[in-house]
């Protein structure tokens, strides 16, 4: 099953990357992508069950994204702000907090959202606790409220 | 219709790089530059590629033109994952190699 999902996810790759819907390019699409899951089956999808049991929380994902481009485009702002202003009032610190959550890919997505959120950078996680560079106290703050990670708790359904 | 979103689009993109920029220069230590360059560069280049794939719809929505705005789509969303991977890298081993961070009272010990 795997082998299939996989076959179709590249095929479609293929098809949008070279445009050209005759007969031998999509043979050689055909072609290539067998080799590809051929060469690499082990490390496309570890989990048989893969899409059965996670498609809620790949739904969630998506839906999380909308919210995630508006957080960067608002603190992208108060960045823009703080480079322009003359006075600069920047007030970088490092803050450590634990967090709640536990599975590997949660932790991954909320770290990547705290680096992709601007005035924020995830530079470390040790078992659990974060450290993360802030650049003002504004956005400690708003990390410290722990809005975000509630949301990230919901869509791998720790909550 | 689509070009004026094209270049308001655009407009914004160029806006935050220079931001980045700026930033890149102004600001006091590694990690703060980091926070700069590596944020701004991202929303940046979203905006502009964005621009570009909606002024490429320009020419009429056919195949070939769908196509190549897709294409672009796809690299802002190789830029967005890879971006902040990258910048969390170098921070790491910012840290690692005991760069200090810069506060407002100087650099701690």
């Amino acid at each position: 099953m795997k082998y299939i999902i996989s076959f179709f996810i590249l095929f479609l790759n293929w098809v949008i990357l070279s445009g050209m819907l005759d007969t031998f390019h999509l043979a050689l699409g055909v072609v290539a992508c067998i080799l590809v899951i051929y060469l690499s089956h082990d490390i496309l999808f570890t989990c048989d069950e893969f899409f059965y049991k996670n498609l809620r929380e790949v739904i969630r994902l998506i839906k999380y994204i909308p919210w995630l481009l508006y957080q960067i485009v608002l603190s992208n702002i108060h960045v823009a702000y703080l480079v322009l202003s003359p006075k600069m009032p920047i007030d970088p610190q490092l803050i450590r907090f634990k967090s709640k959550l536990k599975k590997d890919v949660s932790l991954v997505t909320f770290a990547h959202s705290i680096t992709l959120t601007p005035g924020t950078i995830t530079a470390d996680i040790r078992e659990g606790e974060f450290c993360v560079h802030c650049i003002s106290r504004k956005v400690a703050e708003d990390i410290l409220t722990g809005e975000m990670e509630k949301k990230v708790a919901h869509i791998f359904m720790e909550d | 219709m689509l070009t004026t979103l094209a270049i308001i689009f655009i407009a914004t993109g160029v806006f935050f790089f220079t931001t980045a920029t700026i930033g890149l220069i102004r600001f006091p230590d590694f990690y703060c530059r980091m926070q700069a360059t590596g944020k701004g560069d991202t929303l940046g280049a979203l905006l502009s590629l964005a621009g570009l794939a909606l002024y490429y719809l320009n020419n009429g929505f056919s195949l070939p033109t769908i196509l190549i705005s897709i294409k672009v789509m796809f690299i802002a969303i190789f830029i967005f994952i890879a971006n902040p991977t990258a910048t969390h890298a170098i921070t790491k081993s910012g840290l690692e190699c005991g760069v200090k961070p810069w506060t407002k009272e100087g650099i701690q010990k």
